[in-house]
């Protein structure tokens, strides 16, 4: 589950990673900001994109402590457990 | 306060009828049209049912912009952006690394447009908010409905480090930003700026002109003949879409780095004619726009007797007449002395913000190639303008021109005139 997880991530983030190199070499500890040169603004879009292919609810105190794409897929398993 | 020369070094060019120069030059040339039927527009009842919507721009603009880029980025954006990059790698300039820490302090732009982002605001931001999903709009509403969003944009992918901002005066929108862009560098205050206008070809746009019935609409069925300036068939405009940018620089600054140059803006006006003397919101005060003329004129130096070819604004409405009879009065000339007169919108429809600044680049082309291009539908000449036949260029004349005037008038009763020189070495 967690590889087809992180896998989907991947395919949400990849547009926005404006660091293709980091984006390419990424690993669950690879922050949004500092290594995939994500805009901070477009943080907002990639939790909508993330409630609409996990099929899940984001609340913003939640969003907000999304950091780095292991973060991102353990809030994702952690809302779809069970299913 | 310094009083520099300016010139145009580069140009770039989305237009209804040919992306690139050599494509809008040639089908200047040959009198092609870019109007087309809009299938859109015939669903949706408009009485106007064609367009000029530059062709295939989507697929290409990702040669141009990134994934990232795109995501935040509507057709007037994107137009813009690709009309600019041109424009910049035509003066010979790079297009900077996204990672590079290097800002062109002495360059900036102004790019504007007449009505900023509908498209966005129509299929996206209005139906959102009506339907109460605001947190799904993300991020990206804002820079791509500010008015200033197509020089903000631009600012970014070419690391602009002067004044960058969006003007806004109707279909006046193209050739003020040349004025303003203009007359920055003159002073001093700028080396380079980037100048020109974007439109889109939203139906949010052209639906407020189509419910005001001044837009063609008898010519649905042949789109090539819809948009006729001067003719005495002519029934609206056509509603265009596109960018026209040109790279203004310092004719010190252009010859520093051995750019090629493609012609000297000597004068530049715009004004407004205060709603009085038989002006409105939409209609124009004829003394306003023949001052205007007359202050380019006088700026540039030049007896009016000089200029060879006139750009008009001319848009096929009403206003067409009054516009060659204006053009002669400010020029003092007699109707068989006026300077040879086109209309690129026969072509192009009209471009609304993007018109003065895509019709500048035909200027410039015809100035730096030597002709001066037909325009197109008025075989049967509006019987008003009959003293002016000879004046009217309705195929292409291949001959070398030496000093060209550019007009530009919108609703708000606003006017522009810009004067251009074919650069010699």
């Amino acid at each position: 589950m967690q590889d087809q997880v992180y896998e989907k991530l991947l395919e949400i983030v990849k547009p926005f990673a404006k660091n293709k190199e980091a984006f390419e070499k990424a690993t669950e500890s690879s922050s949004f900001l500092d290594d995939l040169e994500v805009s901070s603004s477009r943080l907002v879009d990639i939790v909508l994109d993330i409630e609409e292919a996990f099929e899940i609810e984001v609340a913003d105190t939640e969003a907000d402590k999304i950091d780095t794409l292991g973060s991102a897929v353990a809030l994702i398993k952690a809302k779809t457990a069970g299913r | 306060m310094n009083d520099r020369r300016v010139v145009v070094t580069g140009l770039g060019v989305v237009a209804p009828n040919g992306h690139g120069l050599a494509a809008f030059s040639q089908a200047l040339r040959s009198g092609v049209s870019g109007i087309r039927k809009i299938d859109k527009l015939a669903e949706l009842n408009f009485r106007c049912q064609v367009g000029g919507v530059p062709q295939q721009i989507s697929e290409k603009a990702k040669n141009y912009l990134s994934e990232e880029d795109l995501f935040a980025m509507n057709e007037a954006m994107t137009f813009g952006a690709i009309a600019a990059m041109d424009a910049w790698r035509d003066a010979g300039l790079e297009i900077p690394a996204r990672e590079s820490e290097q800002v062109h302090w002495g360059s900036g732009c102004v790019l504007g447009s007449g009505l900023s982002g509908m498209d966005t605001i129509g299929e996206k931001l209005v139906p959102n908010v009506n339907a109460g999903k605001v947190r799904r709009l993300g991020s990206s509403m804002v820079e791509q409905t500010m008015s200033s969003s197509i020089s903000a944009k631009l600012s970014g992918l070419l690391a602009l480090g002067n004044q960058v901002t969006s003007n806004s005066s109707a279909c006046n929108t193209g050739t003020e930003a040349i004025h303003d862009a203009y007359l920055r560098i003159k002073i001093g205050l700028a080396e380079r700026m980037l100048a020109g206008g974007s439109e889109s070809s939203s139906q949010y746009i052209w639906a407020g002109f189509d419910a005001m019935r001044v837009l063609s609409s008898e010519f649905n069925e042949e789109p090539h003949r819809a948009s006729r300036p001067m003719s005495a068939s002519a029934g609206g405009f056509v509603p265009g879409s596109g960018c026209g940018v040109l790279v203004l620089e310092s004719l010190e600054a252009a010859k520093a780095r051995g750019a090629r140059i493609y012609a000297e803006i000597l004068g530049a006006a715009v004004n407004c004619g205060g709603h009085r003397m038989g002006g409105s919101m939409t209609a124009p005060n004829n003394v306003a726009v023949q001052r205007c003329i007359r202050q380019a004129v006088e700026a540039a130096g030049i007896s009016p007797c000089k200029i060879d070819t006139i750009n008009g604004h001319l848009t096929a409405t009403m206003g067409d007449v009054l516009e060659v009879n204006n053009w002669a009065t400010a020029l003092e000339c007699a109707p068989k002395d006026l300077p040879l007169i086109n209309s690129t919108k026969s072509m192009i429809g009209h471009c609304l913000g993007a018109a003065g600044s895509i019709e500048a680049v035909a200027a410039v082309l015809q100035l730096h190639e030597g002709f001066v291009h037909g325009s197109i539908n008025c075989e049967d000449l509006h019987p008003e303008l009959a003293a002016f036949e000879g004046s009217i260029a309705r195929t292409t004349i291949e001959k070398p021109i030496e000093i060209l005037a550019k007009s530009s008038f919108g609703f708000g009763d606003v006017n522009g005139c810009l004067i251009l020189k074919k650069w010699r070495n």
